[in-house]
Order: structure tokens, then sequence, then C-alpha cells
């Protein structure tokens, strides 16, 4: 694992987004747009609900037969003159990809937007190591300046706000002029198009993601917005696929399931801009492409997962759309979460991947609203499967001390009604008195509500004392 | 099930075990004896069987044993009852998707444990949709109501308040925007994330103030408590009480967080 986790200091991380005005700002900016544009094309496809019912199945069939669609994958990918690379790990998917590129003297290489090499840390390797990675993604581009990760799946740059880009803008591209107009969006587009334009021609080596990866053809595909992985991919000597296993589908026609679902739920349009797909090396006669084709196929914890309790996690097609609707997302961004998936996916893949000892707070950071259950495309339900991860510590010790004694006092009487009825009516009397003005302002057990609400007193007796009561004078 | 439906044919009284959540039962039994109210105004007998909580802190806590301790302690003690009612839809949630799952594969509790599902309601889902009741009540001025997250997506509760509250005399229903997002409530998260789900009940609140409405209502005392609490912390002046108090014509007594008299 080489991006470093800090999600055991979620709530740390919290209180800063939630000190950071400008990451409010941004958060703020596109919260609505997201749920609305979703909103709005899944309500013109009367048939969604039946295409997510489908993908649901499709996904869980894959994932029965993992093995054989990877197999039929790789001999295709061969068949069409590409060349499959197995990685158990993030250590060996980053090692396969610094061959490569020291076998072709590659000084620099142009990257489309890739989770995967976020997971493997591949830029910090790659660098370290001499080779210059660019990000073509304008969102990534972004934060590469700013020497941030991606904050959300497909809008990696989402936490920053224009003004902050156009203040990165004119610290790295020095050689323009400095009274420049970069008050629009569009100029700041045009600036990094035209800055990205040079480092396309000269990267001797694309690597790309892969939105899906089709075991009937042996191709990759890729969505994008801005074309920058059409360049990333055509333009250099190699093309480096990376992708992870699950990814695989088995014909063109079940990745159209997909691709109808992909954008409407994650940007809300019929399809993406540009929906790519690529299939082996250059061939003779062809007019451009790259001289050779390696897919990485990286395993790095899934196949773990297989037939356990998190298997449905494996569906996700990274939409991003659970984030996009998760309150506690919202009101933190992505980074708060720790490492390189955020939201209720991330919630749930993290401790699949890191450990639940390093990634056990993401799961319990959850109000469990059901709103990323509502709206995820294939059906994954998070929320149950956060909990099966909080039922894994809770097995495991991993707890607080104080939660699982609290824990427990409680359910010592829960369990014993009788006395629970006694200590309860005495309890609440207590408190009674204690907020005699109908609201306590601090609770000394009970900070984190009193911090920020006052705590409404109980009335008094209990609901059940005073039934017995009713009962009794009747 | 027939066994009710004959019931409701011959009029002999439908008998509704009360269970009145732990929330309920210790901090605001008035929304227990309003649920009673609802409810015997529409011709069922109440019972209140000894009670203490459905499970739900620990089931999300990933204690599976007590809850599964405590589902069974509840199943056993609204056995007997045609129907069980809760004025809550989390803890109905709770009752009706999860105690089947939590006993999945187990012969003898499972069959209990769904058969308990099966009769049980949130109390406006009952009232609308099985006891097809109107309470007849009045209420001067404007409220507005908060769709708490279990009861919306775990049972689907969205129609039922709205169609029971447009029948109570003077109300005027205002709805806020986005009603059906989370109050940042859930649970233990609120005193665990207490940060994070501050910042979510201060959208909430802004929501709830710029609807305009005079009175916050919602179904759940979970929520209910949070942003009372979070709207008597800002000052803004909005009062807040459960669905039930209203439809029970309990108005007149004090809302959450307000002293008693």
């Amino acid at each position: 694992m080489t991006q470093a986790v800090n999600s055991p200091q979620f709530n740390q991380n919290a209180r800063k987004a939630l000190d950071d005005s400008y990451l409010q700002k941004a958060l703020a900016r596109s919260e609505k747009g997201f749920i609305e544009r979703r909103k709005a094309a899944v309500e013109k496809l009367p048939e969604y609900d039946a295409l997510r019912d489908s993908a649901r199945d499709l996904k869980d069939h894959i994932l029965a037969h993992l093995d054989l669609y990877l197999e039929a994958y790789e001999k295709n990918v061969i068949a069409s003159g590409g060349h499959v690379h197995w990685a158990a790990n993030a250590e060996e998917a980053n090692e396969i990809i610094l061959n490569i590129c020291q076998r072709l003297n590659a000084k620099s290489v142009a990257k489309g937007k890739s989770m995967i090499s976020e997971e493997t840390g591949l830029n910090t390797y790659l660098e370290a190591r001499g080779i210059k990675p660019i990000e073509t993604d304008l969102g990534e581009y972004i934060i590469q300046l700013r020497g941030e990760t991606p904050s959300h799946l497909i809008a990696p740059a989402l936490h920053v706000t224009k003004e902050q880009i156009e203040a990165d803008f004119r610290r790295a591209h020095t050689d323009l002029p400095p009274e420049r107009n970069l008050d629009e969006p569009t100029s700041l587009l045009a600036e990094a198009r035209a800055m990205l334009r040079d480092k396309f021609l000269s990267a001797e080596v694309g690597i790309t993601g892969a939105n899906f990866l089709i075991a009937e053809t042996g191709s990759s595909v890729i969505v994008t917005n801005e074309g920058n992985g059409d360049l990333t991919q055509t333009l250099a000597k190699a093309h480096i696929v990376i992708s992870s296993i699950e990814k695989v589908v088995p014909t063109r026609e079940d990745a159209a399931t997909f691709l109808r679902l992909l954008a409407r739920t994650a940007s809300g349009t019929d399809l993406s801009v540009y929906t790519t797909f690529s299939t082996g090396a250059r061939r003779e006669g062809d007019p451009d492409g790259p001289l050779e084709y390696h897919v990485v196929l990286l395993d790095n914890g899934r196949s773990n997962m297989l037939g356990g309790k998190f298997q449905e996690m494996l569906r996700c097609i990274r939409c991003g759309a659970c984030m996009n609707h998760c309150p506690v997302f919202h009101a933190v961004g992505g980074h708060a979460y720790g490492w390189v998936y955020p939201g209720p996916m991330g919630a749930v893949l993290t401790p699949s991947l890191v450990g639940v000892e390093k990634g056990g707070q993401l799961p319990n950071a959850s109000t469990f609203c059901g709103r990323c259950e509502e709206v995820c495309p294939v059906r994954i339900p998070l929320p149950k499967l956060m909990r099966n991860w909080r039922e894994r510590e809770f097995e495991r010790h991993l707890q607080p001390a104080s939660v699982r004694y609290g824990l427990g006092i409680w359910a010592m009487f829960a369990k014993r009604p009788v006395l629970y009825r006694r200590a309860t009516a005495l309890a609440m009397k207590l408190l009674r008195l204690l907020g005699g003005k109908g609201r306590l302002r601090s609770l000394p057990l009970a900070s984190g509500w009193t911090r920020h609400r006052d705590f409404p007193a109980p009335q008094g007796e209990t609901f059940q004392t005073l039934w017995k009561k009713r009962d009794a004078s009747r | 099930m027939s066994e009710q439906a004959t019931a409701a044919v011959t009029k002999k009284p439908i008998r509704v075990g009360l269970f009145a959540t732990c929330l309920v039962d210790l901090m605001r039994p008035r929304i227990g004896f309003a649920t009673a109210k609802l409810l015997e105004d529409a011709g069922c007998v109440v019972e209140v069987p000894a009670q203490t909580c459905c499970g739900q802190p620990a089931f999300n806590s990933g204690d599976r044993e007590t809850a599964r301790d405590l589902a069974a302690q509840a199943i056993e003690a609204f056995a007997s009852y045609d129907y069980v009612v809760l004025p809550s839809g989390s803890c109905a949630g709770q009752v009706i998707v999860h105690y089947p799952e939590l006993f999945a594969g187990n012969a003898v509790w499972e069959p209990r444990a769904k058969a308990l599902a099966a009769k049980t309601f949130e109390l406006t889902a009952f009232l609308s949709d099985v006891l097809k009741a109107m309470p007849a009540a009045r209420f001067e001025g404007s409220v507005t109501y908060h769709d708490s997250c279990s009861g919306l997506r775990e049972l689907g509760i969205k129609a039922q308040p709205r169609k029971l509250l447009a029948k109570v005399e003077g109300l005027t229903l205002v709805e806020m925007k986005d009603p059906d997002v989370c109050c940042g409530f859930g649970g233990t998260f609120c005193v665990k994330y207490a940060d994070v789900s501050n910042k979510i009940v201060e959208k909430k609140t802004a929501s709830i103030a710029a609807s305009g409405a005079g009175t916050l209502l919602a179904g759940d005392l979970g929520c209910l408590m949070n942003m009372a609490g979070k709207l008597f912390r800002e000052g803004k002046p909005v009062r807040v009480r459960h669905i039930a108090e209203v439809l029970a014509g309990m108005s007149d007594e004090p809302a959450i967080g307000e002293p008693e008299r």
C-alpha cells in the first residue's frame, strides 16, 4: 500500500475541514448541481430502475465468475497484440509500470484520470525514480499543481474554488503575461489546455485508468469529458492501462448497460463527452495509436472480498453518486476520509483494502441516512456494509473501551425490563431536576451534544410509569 | 392476517400493542399518550406491555448479540397483539426490516420475527394506511415537516403524515427546502462525530427557519430533540413537536425543550 492512510484521524480531519472556509465554499457550490443534474437525467429515463436491477444482476454474475472473465479478457488482449501484467499489490503494479517506462527511456508520462494509480501512489513512485508524471485531466492537473490528492471520484478538484485555481495558475505558469484575464472558468480551461498540449507530445508513455474491461474483445473503455484520455493514449509510444480486476465485463453490450447508468448517475448526462474503446497496439495501416499496449491488472485485496461479507462493494462503478448525496461528505469533503476513496463507498472499501484497524473510523462516521443506497446505480447496500464493518470491529474489540463499556451497561438494563423501568424512572426524575427550564445547556456525559445544542430535558416521569398510573385509575 | 381481517369485519376491537420506543418512554411520555389517544379514538384497544428498547443502538454499534437479545425480548412482549404500533420510523424500521434479518436462517426465531414485522407499523402509516383514520384536531398556524431518514427510506413513509396533517383544521403545511435530507442525528453519531453532526443540523435548522413555519414536526423523537436543541441554541423561535401531538390535539402542552407547566 503506497498512499499513506490517514483515516484513523477522521474526526481531527473533519474538524479541520469544517474550519476551512475555502473548502466549505467549494462544497456548498457543488452539492446542489450534482443532485439536481442526476435527478433530471434519471427522470428522463423511464427504465432507469430496471436498468439498475440488470446492472446489479450482471455485476453479481461477473463477480461469481470473475476468474473466467479475467482469463478470457487476458486471452483477447494478447490476441489483439497487447500485454497483460498481473499485480497482486501496489508495489508490483508500480514496478511493472516503471520497468516499461525505463525500457522506453521515458522522461515523462502523460496520465489520464485513474483512481487505481492513486491507490498505488504511482505519481510519487515514478517521480522518485526520475520520471515526471503529468496529469492531463483538468481537475487532476489542478491538484497536481497544488500537491494534493483527489477529493472526489469524478471531480478530483471539488474542494478547490475558482479563485484558488486562478492563484495556482498564476503561480505555476510564470511564462504567461501576469496581466492576463482568468476570471472565467473557460479562460482557466483554455490556459490548462495550452499548457498541456506540448506535454502530450513529449511524453513517451501514456497511462490511463479503465472504467470497464471487455472480456470478449480485450478492450479497455474510458469515459472522459475533456478528451485528454484520447490524447494520452494515442500520442505516446506505449499506452499503459492500470485497472483493478473487478472492472471486467463480459461483452460490449454489457459495457453499454453500465455506460447508460454511469454518466446519468455521475454527472447527469446521457453519456460522457468522450467514451473511448482501446484494443491492442497500433496495427499495420493504422494512422496513429501507441506502438505498445499494456494492461496492469491490480488485485490489492479485492480477491479477498470475493465470497465474503463485502463482495457487493465490488459492484461499484465509481460514479460518485453516493458521496454526492451524503450529508457527511458534504460537511467535510473527501480529504477528511484520509485515503483514496471518500464518501460512503470509501467508508466500505477503505477498510476492505487497508484493513479495519486503519479504516474502521470511516464506516462509523455515517448517520445511516440511507441516501447513498437510494441513489446507487448498482444497488450496493452501503449502510448494511458499513454496519458489517461495525460488527467486525465489535467482535474484535476495536472500538474505544468507553463505547463498549457504555453499551454494555445500557444493554444490561435494557435486557431486564423491570430493573430498567425502575432505574430509568429515577434517572429521568433527576435529569428533570437539572433541566427545570425545559433544557440543559451542558451535560457531562454528552458534551458532544451540548457543545453545539441544548439538550431538551425529559418530561419527568416515564411513559411506562404514567401508563401504569392511568391503568390503576381506571 | 386473516384473524385481523375478520376482526375488522365483525368490528371486534383491534388490540394494539403500543411500543412507545425508549426515547418516548424516557424523554417525552406525552408522545406515547398522544399515540394512544389517536389509536383509541379510532376504536383500538391499546395496551403497553413491559418494554425497553428495540435494540437499534446495539445493532448500529455492531453488537449483534445484544441486538438479537433485545429483538427476541420485543418479539415475546408483542407477540399476542393484532398490531404493534410505534411512534417512530426508525424503531419501526428496526422491527420491520432488521428483526427478520437478525434471525435469518433461525428456524424458531425467523418466523416469529417475520410475524411481528408483518403486523408492525409506524404510527402515521398505521393511521393512514390501515385504520384509514381521520383524526379530528385543530391547530392554528403553519408547520413544516421533516422526513426522518429510516421512516422515509426503509418504510417509504412520505405521503402519510402529510395526508393526516391536511385534515387538521387551521393548519398550513409549508414545505422546507430538502425535507428528506438527514438532520445529522444518527443515534450515537451525533455525539461521536459531534462537529460533523453539528454542520449537518445547522443546514437543517437554516432550512427550517427559511420556511417561515412556526412549528417543526417529525415522526421521530431523536431527530426532533436534535433539531429542537439546535434551534434553541441558535435562538430561532420555532416550536418543535412530534406529529402525534398535533394530530391528537395536544398542541397546547409544552413543546420539546419548553418548561413543564
